[in-house]
């Protein structure tokens, strides 16, 4: 079979269905992500909002926010993020069983926001490794849906089988790239 | 109001005659002096009714000597009735202060908190430790000569900070911090009036 999208036609296959590893994987994992609410502050309010039945994150496959980072593989850092602060937000991380992702919510957590300050960690990706930033202060909840609906799109694009082979001859993870590590400003 | 303060401070001075009248745009103020500090404010409590601390904070004056002045804010719950105790700190290099901590209970966290920033120390305090940045901070950022941004310094995690490659660094000021001067019409005093287009790639264009 030469085409890369792989449709199924019960005339042919019957009761099996032919695809790609990558595209089962990424299925399976898109479609339940589960989120760690990492909330530090006010953008924490929208997540929990962007949880309740009015937006309703549930009916995009994410609604199950564990407080452990043991039972998830989604941490949402909603808030501030000060120096201080830091060392728990990448510990929790590094706690998060693989595959794993990282959404920066709102201003302060995607860059430090208005807190210029000695106090706060100019964005969550010196730390750890984010795949989707919402901009806003704090976002809406349609804006947090929007970034999870994105990350979804971003988690069904990845090569899951090539890097859980990757992570297997290895031995460890891959080094998580961060986007401003000993970044100079 | 004006009346009641000044039967206040003559009350006050009749029982302690150390204490002197402090310039004040609300209620009264009184300087202490700090060897005075601890026998005053037991009175204050026991005597005159004072019987809540709202407020321990600090002024650092900067260039002038004493540097360091701590301030106290006291609350009558009977007279309704605010009052504030300035004492300056004799040391300007090593500031020091007697703690309340047990004549009131809730000294205890604003005197860890203005320890922190503005690095007094309070004797007989049970366990100032840092309340606000973590323990191994080398400095105090409240302090006038701290500036705003911060000074760069390791993460208090070595193995976070060996990891990740990150330290703390001097925030991005972007040219602000961005502050409406408030004396004119709003579309020529407020931040968005002036150019703030340049940031820390591209440099403040210089007169």
């Amino acid at each position: 079979m030469n085409q890369q999208t792989v449709a199924y036609d019960s005339k042919v296959e019957g009761e099996v269905i032919v695809t790609q590893a990558d595209a089962v994987i990424n299925w399976i994992r898109k479609h339940s992500v589960w989120p760690m609410p990492m909330g530090l502050a006010c953008c924490a309010i929208e997540l929990m909002a962007a949880g309740g039945s009015r937006f309703d994150m549930s009916r995009f496959g994410m609604e199950v926010m564990r407080f452990s980072p043991r039972q998830a593989d989604c941490m949402i850092v909603a808030g501030t993020v000060t120096y201080k602060m830091a060392e728990v937000v990448r510990r929790i991380y590094e706690q998060m069983a693989e595959p794993k992702w990282v959404v920066a919510m709102g201003a302060c957590a995607s860059t430090g926001g208005m807190y210029r300050s000695y106090a706060t960690l100019q964005g969550v990706d010196r730390i750890v490794p984010v795949d989707v930033y919402v901009s806003g202060c704090p976002p809406r909840p349609e804006a947090l849906l929007d970034a999870m609906i994105k990350l979804q799109d971003k988690i069904g694009r990845e090569s899951a089988f090539k890097n859980l082979t990757a992570r297997k001859a290895s031995g460890a993870a891959p080094a998580p790239e961060m986007a401003g590590a000993g970044k100079v400003s | 109001m004006a009346e009641l303060a000044a039967t206040e401070l003559a009350l006050l001075q009749e029982r302690f005659d150390c204490l002197t009248e402090r310039e004040s745009a609300d209620h009264l103020a009184v300087n202490c002096p700090a060897a005075k500090l601890v026998e005053f404010c037991t009175a204050l409590r026991d005597n005159f009714g004072y019987d809540m601390l709202v407020d321990v904070t600090a002024v650092d004056w900067d260039a002038q000597s004493p540097r360091f002045t701590g301030i106290y804010h006291f609350l009558s719950l009977s007279k309704h009735e605010y009052l504030r105790v300035a004492v300056d700190c004799a040391d300007d290099i090593n500031p020091t202060l007697p703690s309340l901590c047990d004549l009131y209970a809730a000294a205890n966290w604003h005197e860890r908190e203005t320890y922190d920033l503005m690095g007094i120390r309070y004797e007989g305090h049970p366990d100032l430790r840092r309340i606000l940045m973590w323990d191994a901070y080398p400095y105090h950022p409240l302090r006038k000569d701290f500036p705003l941004a911060g000074i760069e310094t390791p993460l208090p995690a070595a193995d976070v900070a060996a990891q990740t490659g990150a330290s703390v660094l001097p925030a991005p000021m972007m040219g602000g911090p961005f502050v409406s001067s408030g004396d004119g019409p709003m579309s020529q005093t407020e931040p968005r009036a002036r150019d703030e287009s340049w940031t820390e790639k591209k440099e403040k264009p210089t007169d």
